[in-house]
């Protein structure tokens, strides 16, 4: 394909669209999925043909955000958004919206709401807005046109250096500047290099990475293709996880149109550029999202990390140099290029620049799934987006980044969401999971669930961490029922920094933070739960009749 | 050449075959094929066992043997490979499955109790099967529906904003359907 031919392309979706009558679109991700809203699509067809509608269609696209809501559906033609759309109100929105001009006003979403006004869409912004299973469509809004100018009229160099100046930073949690990290694999001499798309979204509670590869796989297939320009790979491959059929059902057939549209394969846009992408399936292994572990399940392997340096950007897959980025990360990509490294750094904060998809679940009015600008504050997510916490309760603490992240308690809430931010109270970005806990949470429970998280994800490469988070989540469960003292929780204080600091990888590492962080917040409530100390004396030999460390 | 016996007579087996099974089971085919396109890679291995345990349904020391030697991998490895993921069962699954998801946002919308629940009904714990082979409960990491907590998947369908007795009803019906669930 030529770049007029990528032009032609767009511009007939566009004319089709244009001529069609009724536009319905109707969200196709996962959760609305689970709330029927396959039959909501079939109603719609129904609904068409009883009325004669022809010219008509229902389109399915990606997650439309408000998943405690669905099925959502909106009218593409006005642009009004409804919720929970079963059959009957299929039926109903066709005659008394489209063919009437009256929509149904209880059921209507309003879209300057702080749940939609609040958000600033970038990686998100054609979630809702495409059929993720035609490319026609992606390419009809400016798809494949960052690819195509990288290829034609930048040098890599100079794609690393407007990736570098956007000063993206990698989605993934750690934060390290995706620019710096393309720009050594760039530098590295090697023939043969290696693209790798991180979709191995294993934190519970996230569901960001997942959304996107369902809503809009070429925006991510896009920024591979561009990494792999600017580092010089001819191959990428795509580690997804296995609990994710519908994601990687969108992405076979995603790099199958963009291989016979040209856009993947040889002589990308007519240029001496040759890109593939394979997929790769991930088995369950939460340790597998660590980068050295990943390249080794790719290989074949036992997902174990290996010590770094070197790192992967010098040596990784198969030994060649290799730039993994989360999905997140690569869908961001394209709209830099599109959009220049200016307009991408001035959103967000200096140090974070764009923005930030969360999966906002829990206890909160308004679940589902967010995008919003670096730096806002956690009150604003919670109370304006969210909704807050459901009537009669009271909100306790946020946790983001999972099992490597941290509880923030409610007088932290004005708190910027930025990487240095959220560590200077001991959580962490993480890749989106934000978690909201009402009253009712324990939040020694919620140490121990994490902790029992990392103890059965441990790879067991390394002792710290292999023998760590067994004493840890042991400890945890004794002071949750009640049987510790004060010296069990000096111990486990002590063993969380051990573990921190002499893991070998970021699982060990951050296996900790949700006990350091309900230690450091909610400390009050460890110690409601203990007793008092027993000394061993040879007139009480079996203190409380039970034997040390007995649970 | 080598003969074999097997259903219908001896059949004449190149000695070289060391792709093709000597149960003549035809799925062996299908596999071969998942290998061949991976051009018996041994960095392919994690893709041929989902290939295999999506023809067998689980992966028996039988079928780990076949795939080593398929991808001429040491046993040990696909050995280590196939317990070190989650995904991959070595056990037969149950005729339903019951996939409780354990995520964060389920975990504080009460998953624990429904855990409970559902053992306490079927006898086992989660990651084990009912004696008779009727029910497997599986406790996932997070199926990614956070919005819909506390959720299931019970063969293949979702349950969403599940309680404890939806949940046990739901094994009930299971029951119901067929000879029994459980104690």
């Amino acid at each position: 394909m030529t770049v007029e031919e990528l032009h032609e392309l767009a511009d007939r979706e566009r004319e089709r669209q244009a001529g069609v009558r009724h536009r319905v679109l109707y969200c196709s991700a996962a959760g609305c999925v689970s709330c029927g809203s396959h039959a909501t699509r079939d109603a719609f067809k129904a609904a068409f043909t009883r009325r004669g509608l022809t010219e008509s269609e229902v389109v399915g696209t990606g997650c439309m955000g408000l998943c405690g809501q669905g099925p959502l559906v909106k009218i593409h033609d006005d642009g009004v958004l409804y919720e929970r759309v079963d059959a009957g109100l299929a039926h109903r929105i066709v005659d008394e919206h489209l063919v009437e001009g009256r929509p149904v006003a209880e059921h209507q979403l309003d879209a300057a709401s702080p749940f939609f006004a609040s958000q600033v869409k970038i990686v998100l912004e054609n979630c809702g807005r495409i059929d993720a299973t035609r490319i026609e469509e992606y390419i009809a809004v400016g798809g494949y046109e960052a690819l195509a100018r990288a290829v034609a009229e930048l040098k890599p160099q100079e794609v690393v250096e407007e990736v570098r100046k956007s000063g993206l930073r990698g989605r993934g949690g750690a934060g390290y500047p995706t620019g710096l990290k393309w720009d050594i694999a760039r530098k590295a001499p090697a023939e043969q290099k290696y693209v790798i798309c991180n979709a191995d979204e294993g934190d519970p509670g996230a569901f960001m990475d997942r959304s996107v590869l369902e809503g809009d796989p070429h925006r991510v297939l896009e920024g591979m293709a561009i990494a792999g320009y600017a580092i010089g790979a001819s191959q990428g491959y795509i580690y997804v996880r296995a609990e994710y059929p519908l994601a990687i059902e969108r992405l076979k057939l995603a790099i199958r149109q963009a291989e016979r549209h040209g856009v993947l394969g040889s002589r990308i846009f007519e240029s001496g550029f040759h890109f593939r992408i394979d997929l790769r399936i991930g088995a369950g292994a939460f340790v597998c999202g660590e980068e050295t572990a990943l390249i080794r399940s790719i290989q074949g392997r036992r997902g174990r990390p290996q010590p770094r340096p070197p790192y992967p950007s010098e040596r990784g897959l198969f030994g060649a140099p290799t730039v993994i980025n989360n999905v997140e990360t690569l869908a961001n990509i394209a709209p830099i290029l599109r959009h220049g490294s200016a307009w991408f750094a001035a959103l967000g904060t200096p140090r974070s620049p764009g923005t930030k998809v969360f999966a906002l679940a829990g206890k909160i009015r308004r679940t589902g799934l967010i995008e919003v600008p670096m730096g806002i504050p956690l009150r604003r997510i919670i109370f304006e987006i969210g909704g807050g916490t459901p009537e009669g309760t009271e909100f306790k603490a946020a946790q983001t980044g999972g099992p490597s992240g941290g509880c923030i308690p409610a007088e932290h809430l004005d708190l910027p969401v930025d990487y240095e931010a959220l560590a200077t109270v001991g959580s962490i970005m993480g890749s989106g999971g934000l978690i909201v806990m009402d009253s009712t949470s324990n939040m020694v429970d919620v140490a121990r669930f994490f902790m029992e998280f990392s103890r059965d994800e441990s790879c067991g490469k390394c002792a710290p961490c292999r023998v760590g988070t067994v004493h840890m989540h042991d400890l945890l469960r004794k002071i949750a029922r009640g049987r510790a003292t004060a010296d069990d929780v000096a111990l486990l204080e002590e063993l969380c920094e051990t573990v921190k600091e002499t893991s070998l990888c970021g699982l060990g590492q951050s296996a900790p933070n949700p006990v350091l962080s309900t230690l450091r917040f909610f400390r009050a409530e460890y110690d409601a739960l203990l007793g008092p100390v027993e000394v061993f004396t040879p007139s009480n030999p079996l203190a409380r009749g039970r034997g040390p460390g007995g649970s | 050449m080598i003969t074999l016996a097997v259903e219908g007579g001896p059949v004449a087996v190149p000695r070289d075959a060391t792709t093709t099974h000597p149960s003549g089971d035809n799925r062996f085919k299908l596999l071969d094929r998942a290998i061949n396109t991976h051009h018996a890679s041994g960095s392919a291995l994690i893709e041929v066992m989902h290939a295999a345990q999506g023809i067998f349904g689980y992966l028996e020391d039988d079928l780990l043997i076949y795939i080593a030697r398929a991808l001429k991998r040491p046993l040990s490895q696909v050995y280590g490979v196939a317990t070190f993921y989650n995904f991959f069962r070595l056990k037969p699954a149950g005729r339903h499955t019951f996939v409780l998801c354990t995520g964060t946002a389920c975990y504080v919308k009460g998953a624990d109790r429904i855990q409970r629940a559902i053992e306490h009904r079927c006898g086992v714990a989660f990651g084990e099967t009912t004696p008779d082979g009727a029910v497997s409960l599986v406790a996932a990491r997070c199926v990614g529906s956070c919005g819909l907590a506390p959720v299931a998947v019970l063969d293949e369908t979702v349950a969403a904003r599940l309680t404890e007795d939806e949940a046990v009803a739901r094994i009930d019906a299971w029951d119901a359907a067929t000879e029994g669930v459980g104690a």
